[in-house]
């Protein structure tokens, strides 16, 4: 979707935390990325590489932990994670009818400085 | 290396502008809806039938949202509603900042109901809410019935999907109980509307739900005692 703008946040976002613990460089991202949050980790690393020369965090590394989509069945209580793409059909029931238990998330967990 | 917890969201800044604006339209005492669906779906016709139906009953306005272009605010403003076109330069989405400063321009306390026509996307409007009170999602039928599979999030979340081009049923095989099924299983308490802007097939139930989630909106307002 939108990489460069959410590319720009995250950016200002660790530079923030740095700046407050008086840093001098960021050497490590840690962002969660939820598989339903439509988010392209190779689009992020793309906008990152592109944004951050002369910044604090140039050189850093990014690190993405992906949550894939887990649902819960209303019907028979399964819980299940997809095997093909996103389909929430439970596979113990064939229901449709679910609730989301995981992989909406996107938020910078932690970063690394020095 | 010293590591700093920081577990922010992304996201955050928007979700807070979005609560302001909000704010600003309960002050106003404004019914704020935001229209999202693919380019095509149908939003602008759906406005304007919306405006046909419910001025001067209600005050209607209407800010547009596109990357580019003042077209669709033009085809708005021959109905003598005030509007405001919001041009993205390549946005995929409005988000609330822009949606705050289009606001400028726009007599909020002289409306009854604003209607926000998103930028035509059915993924990244998903993840910037700009304060509204009700999202409503297009599909029509040329779409295919599939669409919920492959873009979950944005049916997930809508109060309201409205299947229009119902009048092209005969030529089309979307299977509208399959539709319907997909979104219901992420969305329980989803409300269906189906209508063809063409014909105006539907449209007075959807105008009598409008109607009626707008009073219901006030009378909470008032019942918390505004803001």
């Amino acid at each position: 979707m939108h990489e460069l703008a959410i590319t720009q946040r995250i950016l200002e976002i660790a530079l923030e935390h740095a700046g407050r613990a008086g840093a001098r460089r960021i050497t490590d991202i840690y962002l969660v990325i939820g598989d339903l949050s439509s988010v392209v980790d190779d689009s992020v690393q793309f906008f990152f590489d592109h944004l951050t020369p002369g910044t604090p965090a140039e050189g850093a590394t990014l690190h993405f932990t992906r949550l894939p989509a887990r649902y819960r069945c209303r019907a028979c209580g399964e819980e299940f994670t997809p095997e093909r793409g996103l389909a929430w059909q439970c596979p113990a029931c064939q229901g449709w009818n679910v609730e989301v238990l995981q992989g909406k998330e996107f938020y910078l967990e932690s970063i690394e400085v020095e | 290396m010293p590591k700093i917890a920081v577990v922010q969201d992304i996201l955050s800044a928007n979700d807070e502008i979005a609560r302001e604006n909000r704010r600003r339209f309960d002050q106003a005492g404004v019914f704020v809806l935001n229209l999202m669906s693919a380019p095509g779906a149908g939003k602008t016709s759906l406005v304007l039938r919306t405006i046909a139906a419910l001025q001067p009953e209600l005050r209607l306005g209407v800010v547009e949202g596109d990357v580019a272009s003042q077209v669709d605010a033009e085809r708005v403003a021959e109905t003598g509603v005030p509007v405001v076109q919001i041009n993205t330069g390549g946005g995929c989405h409005l988000e609330a900042h822009a949606l705050r400063a289009a606001l400028e321009k726009i007599p909020l306390e002289d409306l009854d109901l604003l209607l926000i026509e998103n930028v035509g996307n059915l993924i990244c409007p998903a993840a910037f809410p700009l304060g509204e009170h009700l999202q409503v999602v297009i599909a029509s039928l040329p779409e295919g019935d599939d669409k919920p599979l492959k873009y979950p999030a944005l049916f997930a979340q809508a109060d309201a999907v409205v299947i229009n081009k119902i009048d092209l049923a005969p030529y089309m095989d979307f299977d509208r109980e399959a539709f319907r099924r997909r979104v219901e299983g992420l969305n329980p308490r989803v409300t269906f509307f189906e209508i063809s802007c063409r014909t105006g097939e539907g449209l007075a139930a959807w105008a009598d739900w409008l109607r009626r989630r707008r009073a219901e909106q006030r009378e909470s307002v008032r019942r918390i005692g505004g803001c």
